[in-house]
């Protein structure tokens, strides 16, 4: 097991009170193993991915653990977390496109940022990995600015996964592409755990589609619980939750039309995380929703590596 | 019917305007009353300045938007509002932050319905909240932040309802919504067609575009490079960037290596 | 919104000790003048007397009462404030507004407008003026100051406004066939209100300020009194050398209190509306 995660809660302070966006997830994720985490927006998955790198000032980490590779990381503790960060846990950003300093040069960048890891940068090995994500050499010599939109994506790519890190984690970072280099983004990252620059990825996005093309394993998650957890092609073909069951199929395809086949999709909203009721979360929108379901329905292991949060999957 | 005829869109840049770019390209195709035509392209491709231009929201360099044959500038604003309606991408930048989110209503009624009386305007909103299945309880007399995605666009969809609109311009209005709730928005546009509506829904979704036109129009750095029937664009497309596109779909239940 | 302003607002200590400050002496410049019976410039008792129970602030070289002089020039000077800052708010957002939300040519040829009046030297326009028209009033000063004030308002509600005017609700307020006039003063001002009353509140603090530098080197109103013009005399009397302190602290102090206290108010209500800023 690369990573382990324990029963993690983490809240988001509010003027109101405390949302529970991440509450009680646990999981693991094997060596050279790629998570697709989906989910509609407020499920707690970008909120999971911060915390498994950097909490921000308004997040608190309020129970569970965090081990990778066998070390329990401090992740409540910001200054503590540092050592481990792009060198065992590494992020790509949603935004690349800012995520570079604008008056530094790529390569002086880079530099500095190993630097600030006390590591060597190996040149050869980065001129590498720059061939690999078909970038020139000679960016290294250029602001972000003089790069396209998509270059700078390969860029923090390779930068991120530089100290070849037990964990990258990438949080929607193809929503706001063209589907074209979407593909090559997927592509290439499948690539780097493929050769070993990474040992596991989370892979978040709210695409089921494009997570299926890239995952091991796809993760659902709704309203801070975790709702389905199993090998990509049973979450996609045989799901047994019904949040996920009625998520799959409001999905159109290419060749589904109106027409033919109307798809419906899930009445109602997500439950408030402010101050939740006990009970199944999504039992409001549940059809098949009964007494029982006022009780937290624990993940249960159906089959092997199959994990669901349902009365009646179990 | 809506007809553009070599719609073209060029921009000046650069300092003094020395340089220029060409957004749309000579562009022409036509709605009728009752169908979908869905204009699919990536961004950059003009897909949204081709709906602001048909929304009169950004002028044309040349060539002519026309409906039933008369060019559209010869008609005033706001007779072509009562026309022709729009939706956009992002319902939390569609409504004004600091009011309530039923104020897209009272500004229609202050400019075309001034002298309707209360009884029969609040008849009217509850007849269009009916359409988009919204119960009034629940929206109205609300701040957008206080409201869903979903609900936000569907009360955009209502407003335009209550100027009898012939033509919809909704350009990529569900992609910021959850998937659980995008699929019944798409539905209900669909389902204005039966009112004889006809909707330019503009899109980078290929799979969401074939579920709901009559036509596709595929759009490639500002030209257009397929154009027909949706099932022949997506059967046989003879365009190689057509193609492309289509193979880079991430298809749910079929992976790229499997396909290619 | 509103509610979360307010509760941050009575607990931003800033704010309140800086507007306290303000409308403390604002009170004394708007009521004090009613418990003093004579005007300001009257010769009332002996010369030279120190702070003390008949005359609050003691008298000057003339025998004029000074606490006299203090509260009216208090008032003076929050009316030319409140006029200069006001008229060039005014001047700035209209300005602002047309540039930003029009574009095009009319925004280049305010634009240019708006760099010729930022790069006068304002002092020495206005001192010129004043030499030529002569400004003998407070409310001619006023309205100089307002007149050369507002081009960095200008601008930066040029910049907000262009940003807003891409959003999304202008071009639905466009669609539902709202004029350019309404759009502006019921779409995007209301949303840039705070940064309004942030600017109006720089303006006013910067036209007290450069109103007291007119008064002091000589070019103030001739029919009032104001705490610059208090400055100017105890400096052409030598107040300094004859060791009568009473006769320019207070208003030194006055104006320093002034125009201090509305920059910390402004820092606050900074705080206050803008969440990033906000101490937890």
């Amino acid at each position: 097991m690369t990573l382990e995660v324990d029963d993690l809660r983490v809240y988001y302070r509010t003027l109101k009170g405390d949302v529970q966006a991440l509450d009680g997830v646990s999981f693991g994720l094997r060596d050279g193993e790629i998570l697709g985490l989906a989910g509609e927006s407020g499920c707690g998955k970008t909120t999971l991915g911060k915390a498994l790198i950097r909490l921000d000032g308004r997040m608190k980490h309020v129970g569970g653990s965090v081990t990778l590779d066998g070390q329990v990381l401090p992740i409540g503790d910001d200054v503590k977390m540092n050592p481990y960060r792009f060198k065992q846990v590494s992020l790509i950003p949603q935004y690349s496109m800012s995520a570079m300093n604008p008056t530094r040069k790529i390569g002086r960048m880079v530099r500095e940022l190993l630097e600030s890891r006390r590591e060597k940068l190996d040149l050869d090995e980065l001129h590498a990995r720059l061939d690999l994500v078909e970038l020139p050499k000679d960016v290294l010599g250029k602001y972000p600015i003089e790069l396209s939109g998509g270059m700078k994506q390969r860029m923090v790519m390779v930068i991120s996964t530089l100290l070849n890190p037990s964990l990258l984690i990438a949080d929607e970072i193809t929503s706001a592409l063209d589907v074209s280099t979407q593909k090559a983004v997927v592509t290439t990252l499948k690539g780097f755990r493929d050769r070993g620059f990474v040992k596991s990825m989370i892979f978040i996005t709210h695409d089921i589609s494009l997570t299926n093309q890239l995952a091991d394993t796809i993760m659902v998650m709704y309203a801070g619980k975790l709702a389905e957890k199993a090998p990509a092609s049973t979450v996609v073909n045989a799901p047994k939750h019904p949040y996920t069951q009625l998520l799959i199929s409001s999905l159109p395809e290419v060749g589904v039309r109106y027409a033919d086949k109307r798809l419906t999709g899930i009445p109602g909203n997500p439950p408030s995380l402010l101050d939740p009721v006990p009970g199944c979360r999504f039992r409001d929108r549940c059809p098949l929703a009964f007494e029982k379901c006022a009780e937290d329905p624990p993940p249960v292991e159906v089959e092997k590596d199959h994990v669901v949060a349902c009365w009646k999957a179990a | 019917m809506l007809k553009l005829d070599g719609v073209t869109k060029v921009y000046r840049i650069g300092a003094f305007g020395g340089q220029t770019m060409t957004a749309v390209d000579e562009a022409g195709f036509e709605i009728k009353p009752g169908e979908v035509v869905s204009l699919i392209g990536e961004s950059g491709s003009g897909k949204s300045t081709i709906g602001k231009m048909v929304l009169r929201l950004l002028p044309p360099t040349s060539g002519t938007i026309s409906i039933d044959g008369r060019d559209v500038r010869q008609m005033g604003k706001r007779d072509y509002y009562r026309k022709v309606q729009g939706v956009f991408q992002d319902p939390f930048s569609s409504y004004n932050p600091v009011f309530k989110a039923d104020r897209v209503f009272a500004m229609i009624r202050e400019v075309y319905f001034k002298g309707v009386p209360d009884k029969e305007w609040t008849a009217k909103i509850e007849a269009a909240l009916d359409a988009v299945r919204l119960s009034p309880g629940a929206v109205l007399n609300k701040f957008p932040h206080q409201l869903s995605g979903g609900q936000l666009q569907r009360l955009l969809i209502a407003r335009a309802l209550l100027l009898d609109i012939e033509y919809l311009v909704a350009d990529e209005i569900i992609s910021m919504l959850d998937a659980s709730t995008r699929i019944d928005v798409l539905n209900l546009l669909a389902d204005l067609k039966q009112r004889g509506l006809g909707v330019l829904f503009i899109t980078h979704d290929l799979a969401l575009g074939n579920y709901i036109s009559e036509r596709t129009v595929v759009l490639h750095k500002g030209r257009i490079v397929e154009y027909g029937p949706t099932d022949a664009v997506f059967e046989q497309p003879e365009h190689a960037y057509t193609r492309k596109l289509l193979a880079s779909v991430p298809q749910l239940h079929t992976k790229w290596e499997d396909a290619s | 919104m509103k509610a979360e302003a307010l509760y941050f607002a009575i607990r931003n200590t800033k704010l309140l000790v800086g507007a306290g400050i303000i409308l403390v002496l604002l009170g004394i410049g708007v009521i004090g003048p009613f418990f003093i019976d004579k005007p300001p410039t009257e010769y009332v008792g002996m010369q030279m007397q120190p702070p003390g129970g008949e005359f609050w602030l003691g008298t000057n070289t003339f025998g004029q009462d000074l606490w006299a002089q203090f509260v009216h020039g208090l008032r003076t000077t929050f009316l030319v404030g409140a006029l200069g800052g006001g008229i060039a708010a005014v001047i700035g957002m209209v300005v602002g507004f047309l540039a930003g939300y029009k574009g095009g040519w009319i925004d280049e040829i305010l634009n240019m407008l708006t760099n010729i009046v930022l790069v006068l030297p304002t002092l020495a326009v206005l001192f010129i003026l004043n030499a030529y028209i002569g400004v003998r009033s407070a409310g001619m000063q006023a309205l100089f100051i307002g007149l050369t004030q507002w081009p960095w308002a200008a601008r930066s509600i040029r910049a907000q406004t262009f940003s807003l005017r891409g959003r999304d609700f202008v071009d639905l307020a466009r669609l539902s066939g709202v004029g350019s006039g309404r759009i502006i003063m019921r779409e995007i001002a209301p949303n840039m209100s705070s940064y309004l009353l942030l600017t109006f509140i720089l303006l006013f603090g910067g036209s007290i300020l450069i109103a007291s530098s007119l008064d002091f080197i000589g070019l103030g109103p001739t029919d009032a009194v104001s705490l610059g013009l208090m400055l100017q005399q105890a400096h052409q009397w030598s107040a300094m050398h004859l060791g009568l302190w009473w006769w320019f602290v207070p208003p030194g102090a006055g104006i320093t209190l002034i125009v201090g206290a509305l920059y910390v108010a402004n820092v606050g209500l900074d705080e206050v509306f803008n969440p990033k800023l906000r101490e937890l």
